[in-house]
């Protein structure tokens, strides 16, 4: 695949896409409940809730009630998309994640929207960056971050199909959708445009600023760089990643995210084992949010399309 | 079913198990095992409906979950002794690669538990979560769930209190293990629990009370709470224990919540429990 196949044809927000696809599978799968923790419009769950108002459980303001209730309902063979915003999916309710479903193995998927700076004016409250990083520490988890509406929507559908617990991140601002709506599958990371002088590694809302970034790379530096958009951040797809970084032997990884703990910690751990190599970070370094748009946040973090051409640009003369 | 004579002949086993295990690896909680022996028994020996073959989903049985899972010695014994596994197995308890971990995990596989527990607060919720499913699936089984009262201080209780009984979850039962102590001293010293009946009552459960070491109330205070499920309301029984209910130095203290018997104590505990069904 090339870029020119990416093609931009509409924005639309990726819980959005997390709406529609819970609707499809509610029709599909009768063993499929949604939850949601007094969010259920932030969520985009109102139609399933209208669809199917007795696998609609309301759990009220009450997270950690709202994850071990999941657990029950795993346990009796249900489906749970246990559904709330991401900082209260995950660091709230860690604990009970922790014991309840990742230890106890449950087949709960923990879908949590409003991730990240492109939350937006919320502020730093709600913008949570250590998401990833605590969930991919958790034995078993499956963790998923797709780019756009449409990746939303085929990792919604994937998730139901495996057996275990799943972290699936999505976010909240109108975003450009450019991926098809098939070809997606859980651990495969997604070869955007080939290249040889760099790899760019990007996840979530910044695959759509590594496409740009790819552009102004070839245009304003002659420089090739190849681009992977990983969806999946555990398992890792590593062998996609060596074998970009045999051939390029630099990468940039671009995430919406703390730099501690994120992709980025990810890909280097697969590198220093198997292939050091120049590595540049695209994250949050060390910092909370604020309040701003998504557009400025993610300008005055250092997560901007020129960001990541900068850190392209570094990646490739640390290979000298 | 067995008859009270025969249920205290398995209870007075299922304690010289609890000290076995316990002395056995220096560790462990012997404290409330010992308090919850009765119910347990007559949990697994006459009120539930349950298949010591083990599915995890539990379609058609009542389910039992444990939210203190500390007290895991006392649940390992009942379930051994029910036919769940082999009563060998209690020798493994705590040691390494063994089924019986301190807390009760499902890791290992260990039939018998479907959830793991010692984090505390999580129990209800999970029960409930259960409970919800069986309403779904037109399963008129009951869903057991007993907590600590020093448990009660977690948040995450009252979280699943206020849902069960805005949802008629009426298929749920919580019973508490009430026997005024926890780590550090007695409740009303560590954080008080107030008015317990008020507490529950107000938050939209029906309550029971129950002496846990009288058998003809246990058996009719439970039978009676299993008939009333599908009544509208979550039940909960308050169930009166003395910690260590069977040795008397052990006995109504929180001294012996998280420790051990030495080999002389050990001795003592033994020799007030009869060995009812062999020792394994």
């Amino acid at each position: 695949m090339m870029l020119e196949n990416f093609e931009i044809k509409d924005k639309k927000a990726t819980r959005d896409g997390f709406g529609k696809a819970m609707l499809d599978l509610g029709h599909k799968n009768d063993q499929v409940i949604a939850m949601c923790a007094d969010l259920t419009g932030s969520l985009k769950l109102n139609a399933f809730e209208k669809d199917f108002p007795t696998r609609f459980i309301q759990a009220g303001i009450s997270e950690a009630n709202m994850i071990g209730m999941a657990a029950g309902l795993a346990t009796a063979g249900k489906i749970p998309f246990a559904t709330t915003f991401a900082n209260f999916a995950t660091g709230r309710v860690y604990d009970q994640i922790r014991q309840s479903v990742a230890y106890s193995h449950k087949n709960v998927k923990i879908c949590a929207s409003h991730a990240g700076l492109t939350l937006g004016e919320d502020g730093a409250t709600h913008q949570i960056l250590e998401d990833l990083g605590m969930m991919k520490m958790l034995p078993g988890m499956t963790v998923i971050n797709p780019c756009d509406y449409n990746q939303v929507i085929s990792a919604t559908h994937a998730i139901a199909e495996i057996d275990g617990p799943v972290y699936l991140r999505f976010g909240r601002p109108s975003w450009p959708v450019f991926m098809p709506e098939d070809g997606f599958e859980i651990g495969k990371a997604i070869m955007m445009q080939p290249g040889t002088d760099v790899t760019i590694i990007a996840t979530g809302h910044m695959v759509y600023h590594a496409m740009e970034a790819v552009k102004i790379l070839k245009s304003a530096h002659s420089i090739d760089a190849e681009l992977i958009n990983i969806h999946t951040i555990k398992p890792l797809d590593e062998q996609a990643i060596l074998n970009s970084v045999t051939k390029t032997g630099a990468v940039v990884t671009a995430e919406e995210h703390q730099r501690h703990g994120g992709l980025g910690d990810s890909v280097a751990q697969v590198l220093a084992q198997y292939l050091p190599s120049p590595q540049e970070y695209v994250a949050v370094n060390d910092s909370f949010g604020e309040s701003g748009t998504p557009a400025q946040l993610l300008d005055k973090y250092g997560l901007g399309i020129q960001d990541v051409v900068n850190a392209a640009v570094k990646a490739m003369e640390r290979k000298k | 079913m067995k008859d009270i004579k025969e249920l205290k002949s398995i209870a007075s086993q299922v304690r010289r198990d609890i000290i076995r295990q316990v002395a056995a690896v220096k560790s462990g909680h012997p404290g409330a095992s010992l308090g919850c022996t009765d119910f347990f028994t007559v949990m697994y020996f006459n009120i539930m409906d349950h298949d010591k073959s083990f599915n995890m989903d539990g379609k058609n049985e009542d389910m039992f979950f444990l939210s203190n899972g500390h007290i895991s010695p006392v649940w390992y014994s009942t379930l051994a002794r029910a036919g769940y596994f082999p009563v060998d197995e209690l020798a493994t308890f705590r040691k390494l690669n063994s089924r019986l971990q301190g807390h009760p995990a499902t890791h290992e596989g260990l039939p018998g538990i479907r959830v793991a527990s010692g984090s505390l607060g999580q129990g209800i919720s999970v029960a409930a979560g259960v409970a919800m499913a069986k309403k779904l699936d037109g399963d008129d089984k009951a869903v057991f769930v007993l907590t600590g009262d020093g448990e009660l201080q977690e948040g995450q209780i009252w979280e699943a209190l206020m849902f069960a009984a805005h949802n008629k979850v009426d298929n749920l039962i919580a019973v508490v293990d009430w026997n005024g102590q926890q780590i550090d001293g007695s409740n009303d010293d560590v954080l008080s629990l107030g008015d317990m009946e008020g507490k529950w009552s107000s938050f939209g459960w029906d309550v029971l009370h129950m002496d846990g070491h009288d058998y003809e109330d246990l058996l009719s205070t439970l039978s009676k709470a299993k008939e009333n499920t599908g009544n509208g309301k979550p039940q909960v029984i308050l169930m009166k224990t003395s910690m260590g209910k069977g040795v008397d130095f052990m006995e109504g203290t929180h001294h012996w919540h998280g420790k051990a018997p030495n080999e002389e104590q050990t001795a003592t505990a033994l020799s007030q429990l009869e060995e009812t069904l062999g020792d394994y």
